[in-house]
C-alpha cells in the first residue's frame, strides 16, 4: 500500500474545448463554455444557460469511426472520444500489453436516449437498439471496446457529482494493491432534459452565467463533458521509463450523513472528506498550494464548503477557485474534468481565476483567485460533492 | 493484508430470507416472468417520516442492512459500499414519464432526487447516520461484485475495519417492458421448480436486497473468508475453463478442491451454455448449485448467490431447491461462484470456511 | 376559507405521502415545518409547484416559500390574494 500512483496520460472533452489543449488555453485565457442550450429542446431554452460541447452526436461518430448501427448515447461518445486522447497521450500502443482496467462513471449514463424513444421503442424497430444502452455500465463497457480493453476489469461508479473523484480514487486503490498495473480513470456525462428537468425542480439552476462563491449566486449551469486519467504503477513507470504528468498523492471519501440533496450547514462531510485525503498524503493543510474547489454557484454548496476549507486550512486558506464557470457543473464528469485542470496548473504553475465574481459572500471572509496567477506550484487539491451526501477529495502533486 | 470475513447476511427475496434462523425452509414456487419479493414488515424499521419518499429498492436496502449490522452486534460500521444495476427505477421512471407527459410542467422534486443511483447509499448513510465513506457501483452484472471488491481491497489493506457491503434492484414497470420488448425477459409464465426445463429463450426476472456486514476481524459466528473477487469485461467462451484454472492456481487451488461451484445461470437457452461448459465440462464431478430460478434475474441477483454461499459454507447444509446435481460433497470448505449476464460481465468469487 | 384550507390538508397528506397523519391531526395554526409536521425543504419544493399548478402563483425564490407555508393559515391567506385561478 505504499506505492506511488503515477499518472502519464489525460484526455478531456468540455464546453472549453475538445482536448487537453484546447481546455487549457480558455482556462488561461478566461474563455467561458456557457451559453443557451442549442442540441436539446427544451421549454426551460430561456430560463437556464448550459456549458454544451460543439459537436452534434454524428460529429462524435465519425470522429470515432463508428458505424450507422452503432448503439452509443452521447455519455459514450463523449467517454471515448476523451478516453482514446489520455491513453494517446500516455503513449500507450499495445493496451493489453499490461494488466490494464476501466473504471468509469457517469450520473446520467444513456438517459439522452431513453428519453428521447421513451414510448418511441414500442413501435420502432430502429431505435430499440438503445434499450441495453440505459443502463449506467453501458457507456463504459463501451470505451473499454473502443480502447480494445478486453478479459480485464472495468466497472462503473454512481455517486451523483462525486463520481469521477471516486473513479481516481478507486483507480489509485486498485494500483497501490496491485490488483491491476495501469488503469483508466475518469467519468462522462451529457446533458439531458431528465437533469435539466430534475435540477429544475430544485430551483438551483440559474437563469444566467453561475458566480461560484458571489455573494449573489444565482444556483449552477449544467455542462456536459468527458475526461480520463491513465494511472500505472511505480514499476510501470520505470520499466518504461514513462513521462510523469503528476501523481495521485491522496484522497478521501465521506458522507454528509445530513439531507438527501443539500450539505450539512458547516459543511462536516466535506471537511471529513478534505481531511482524510490530507492524511493519505501524509500532507499537512499547508502542503496544498491551490483548491479546485467544488464551488458549483448554488447558495448552499459554495457557503458550506466554504467553511469546510476554513475548518481544514484555518487562517491559512490557500488559493481556491471553481472553474464551474468555465464548463458548467458537469456531475459525475466533473471530478475528472477538474482533476485534469489540476493537473495543468502543476504542470504550468498556474491558478484559474473564479470568473464571473462580483461581491464577497457576507457569510465568511476568504475571497476565491480572481486572476490568473502565475506561482510555482506543488500539490493541489481538488473537490466534488454530490446528492446522497457524496463528498470527495483527491490531491495531486508534482512528485511522488 | 489482512484477511476478510463475512461476519452476517442479510437477504429480502423472492423466497422468504429475511429471517436468518431460518435457510430456505419453505421454498416458494413461484410462476411468473417476475418473481415478486416477500417483504418483510418495512414499518418495524424504517420510521413513517422517513420511509414516506422511499421506493422499494430503499425500503429493502434499509431494512437488510439494520438486520445485518444487528447480526454483526456492530452499532455502527466504517463504510457503506453498494451496488445496483439499475438505481431506483421506480423513481426515474415516475420522473420521467412526468416530464414527457405534462410537457416539462409541474414537475415535482421528489422523484428526480430518488432516482440518483447513490440514493440507496445515501440514505442508509443517513439512517445509520454513517460518515465515512461510501460508493456505488453500477456496473450491470458486475455492480455487486464491484462493491465487493473495493471492499476485500479496503479492508486487506486496513484503509477500514467493518463494511457494509450490499447489491440491491427492484423491477420498474416501463424498463421491464422495453426488456420484455427486446426478448430479454420469457414470453410464458415458467415454474420455479421447473426454469432450467424451459429451454426458451429470455430470464425471468426479480428484484431483491442482499447486504452483508465483512470485516478484517474473524468473529465466533462468522460465515466465511472471502478470498477473492475477480471480474472480467468480456470472456471468451473457449477460455472460460482455462481462466477459471488460471484464478484457482493463483490461490493454489484445483478443481477438485472446490467442494461447491455456484452457477448464476438462468433459464436462457441462449445464453446458459457458459455454465454448461462448466457444469458438464471441469466441474462435472463437483457438487452443484444453482439459485437464479428462485430469486430470479437481475443486475445485483449475484448477491444473492453470494448470501446462498455464506450461508452454506455456515450451515454446512445446501438446501435440495439449489442443488444441481447429485454429488455429496464431503463438506463445504471452499466454494466458487461463477456469473454473467448475457455474455458479459464475468465474475469469479472464491468463499473459504474459516 | 374553510373548504380551502380543508383541501390545502387533504392535498399535502396526500402529495407529501403523510401515511399517518389524517386531516383532523393537522390545526389551521400548526407549524408545518420542524417540530410542528416535520416537512422539510424537499416538501417546500413540492408545495411550490402546488402552489403553481393548482393556483396558479408562481414563486420563484425558494426562500419566499418559508414564510408562505408557516402553516395552514399562511398558506390560505396567501393564496386568497395571490390566486390567478
Amino acid at each position: 500500500m505504499s506505492k506511488g500512483v503515477a499518472i502519464t496520460g489525460m484526455g478531456i472533452i468540455s464546453a472549453i474545448g475538445n482536448n487537453v489543449a484546447e481546455n487549457f488555453q480558455s482556462l488561461i485565457e478566461g474563455k467561458k463554455g456557457i451559453s443557451r442550450i442549442s442540441k436539446i429542446q427544451t421549454n426551460h431554452v430561456n430560463d437556464i444557460m448550459v456549458g454544451e460541447i460543439a459537436y452534434t452526436n454524428e460529429d462524435l461518430v465519425e470522429m470515432l469511426g463508428l458505424n450507422s448501427d452503432n448503439s452509443f448515447t452521447r455519455t459514450a461518445l463523449l467517454g471515448a472520444v476523451a478516453a482514446k486522447e489520455a491513453v494517446a497521450n500516455a503513449g500507450i500502443d499495445d493496451i493489453n500489453a499490461y494488466n490494464t482496467g476501466l473504471i468509469s462513471s457517469t450520473s446520467v449514463g444513456g438517459m439522452d436516449m431513453t428519453e428521447k424513444y421513451y414510448y418511441e421503442s414500442f413501435d420502432n424497430k430502429s431505435v430499440q437498439k438503445y434499450i441495453e444502452s440505459h443502463h449506467a455500465g453501458d457507456s463504459s463497457q463501451k470505451i473499454a471496446e473502443q480502447l480494445g480493453i478486453d478479459k480485464s476489469l472495468v466497472t462503473t461508479i454512481s455517486t451523483a457529482c462525486s463520481s469521477a473523484a471516486n473513479a481516481i480514487m478507486l483507480g489509485a486503490r486498485l494500483i497501490k494493491s496491485g490488483e491491476l498495473d495501469r488503469v483508466v480513470v475518469g467519468g462522462a456525462d451529457c446533458l439531458s432534459k431528465f437533469t435539466i428537468n430534475g435540477f429544475k425542480t430544485l430551483m438551483i439552476l440559474s437563469d444566467t452565467y453561475n458566480t461560484p462563491f458571489d455573494d449573489n449566486r444565482k444556483g449552477l449551469n449544467l455542462g456536459e463533458a468527458a475526461a480520463y486519467l491513465v494511472l500505472e504503477s511505480d514499476e510501470l513507470v520505470k520499466k518504461d521509463n514513462k513521462k510523469v504528468l503528476a501523481y495521485v498523492k491522496g484522497y478521501g471519501n465521506a458522507n454528509d450523513a445530513f439531507h438527501q440533496t443539500a450539505s450539512s450547514d458547516h459543511g462536516d462531510g466535506a471537511t471529513l472528506a478534505m481531511e482524510k485525503a490530507l492524511k493519505v498524503a501524509d500532507f499537512n493543510p499547508d502542503n496544498i498550494d491551490y483548491i479546485n474547489a467544488h464551488g458549483t454557484a448554488t447558495g448552499n454548496n459554495d457557503l458550506s464548503e466554504g467553511r469546510a476549507i476554513i475548518r481544514v486550512f484555518e487562517d491559512k486558506v490557500p488559493c481556491f477557485s471553481s472553474t464551474k464557470a468555465y464548463t458548467g457543473h458537469t456531475l459525475a464528469a466533473a471530478g475528472a474534468i477538474e482533476a485534469v485542470f489540476s493537473i495543468l496548473a502543476l504542470q504550468n504553475n498556474v491558478i484559474y481565476p473564479n470568473l464571473n465574481f462580483k461581491t464577497q459572500m457576507k457569510e465568511f471572509e476568504i475571497t476565491p483567485q480572481l486572476e490568473l496567477k502565475h506561482k510555482p506550484l506543488n500539490a493541489v487539491m481538488s473537490n466534488s460533492f454530490g446528492f446522497g451526501g457524496n463528498c470527495s477529495t483527491v490531491i495531486f502533486s508534482k512528485t511522488p | 493484508m489482512k484477511q476478510v470475513y463475512i461476519n452476517s447476511v442479510a437477504s429480502i427475496s423472492a423466497q422468504k430470507t429475511f429471517d436468518n434462523a431460518e435457510f430456505l425452509n419453505d421454498f416458494i414456487d413461484h410462476e411468473a416472468v417476475v418473481f415478486p419479493v416477500v417483504n418483510p414488515d418495512y414499518k418495524a424499521f424504517i420510521p413513517p417520516a422517513a420511509a414516506r419518499r422511499m421506493a422499494k429498492g430503499i425500503k429493502m436496502s434499509i431494512v437488510a442492512s439494520k438486520i445485518a449490522l444487528q447480526e454483526s452486534g456492530l452499532d455502527q460500521v466504517d463504510a457503506i459500499i453498494t451496488g445496483t444495476g439499475m438505481g431506483c427505477l421506480r423513481d426515474s421512471e415516475k420522473f420521467l414519464s412526468a416530464l414527457i407527459d405534462n410537457d416539462e410542467q409541474y414537475l415535482t422534486p421528489t422523484a428526480f432526487i430518488q432516482s440518483t443511483h447513490n440514493t440507496v447509499g445515501g440514505q442508509v448513510a443517513l439512517e445509520l447516520q454513517c460518515k465515512g465513506y461510501n460508493f456505488t457501483y453500477v456496473h450491470a452484472s458486475n455492480s455487486f461484485e464491484s462493491a465487493l471488491l473495493d471492499t476485500k481491497l479496503l479492508l486487506s489493506n486496513e484503509e477500514e475495519n467493518n463494511i457494509l457491503v450490499g447489491g440491491v434492484d427492484e423491477i420498474g414497470e416501463h424498463t421491464f417492458k422495453l426488456q420484455e420488448l427486446v426478448g430479454h425477459v420469457k414470453k410464458e409464465p415458467v415454474k420455479a421448480s421447473e426454469l432450467f426445463e424451459s429451454n426458451t429463450s429470455g430470464a425471468v426476472y426479480g428484484e431483491g436486497a442482499n447486504f452483508f456486514v465483512l470485516s478484517n476481524e474473524k468473529q465466533n459466528n462468522s460465515y466465511a473468508e472471502l478470498v477473492r473477487v475477480k471480474m472480467f469485461n468480456t470472456l471468451p467462451k473457449d477460455q472460460l475453463t482455462e481462466t477459471i484454472e488460471t484464478f484457482l492456481a493463483s490461490h493454489n487451488l484445483k478443481i477438485s478442491d472446490i467442494d461447491l461451484v455456484i452457477l448464476g445461470a438462468n433459464g436462457d437457452a441462449d445464453y446458459d451454455d457458459y455454465y454448461d461448459i462448466l457444469s458438464q465440462g471441469v466441474f462435472k464431478e463437483t457438487q452443484q448449485a444453482y439459485y437464479k430460478h428462485i430469486s430470479g434475474e437481475f443486475n445485483t441477483a449475484s448477491s444473492f448467490g453470494f448470501w446462498l454461499a455464506a450461508k452454506t459454507i455456515q450451515s454446512q447444509i445446501l438446501p435440495a431447491v439449489v442443488k444441481r446435481n447429485d454429488l455429496k460433497s464431503t463438506g463445504f470448505k471452499t466454494v466458487l461462484l461463477y456469473n454473467q449476464y448475457r455474455n458479459e460481465n464475468h465474475s469469479f468469487t472464491l468463499l473459504k470456511q474459516c | 376559507m374553510d373548504a380551502l384550507k380543508q383541501e390545502l390538508k387533504e392535498f399535502i397528506i396526500e402529495q407529501l405521502n403523510l401515511e399517518d397523519v389524517n386531516v383532523e391531526d393537522i390545526a389551521n395554526d400548526d407549524p408545518l415545518f420542524g417540530d410542528g409536521l416535520g416537512l422539510d425543504s424537499i416538501d417546500a419544493l413540492e408545495l411550490i409547484v402546488m402552489l403553481d399548478k393548482n393556483y396558479g402563483i408562481k414563486l420563484t425564490d425558494p426562500k419566499q416559500g418559508r414564510a408562505i407555508f408557516e402553516s395552514i393559515d399562511t398558506m390560505a391567506a396567501y393564496i386568497t390574494e395571490h390566486r390567478a385561478n
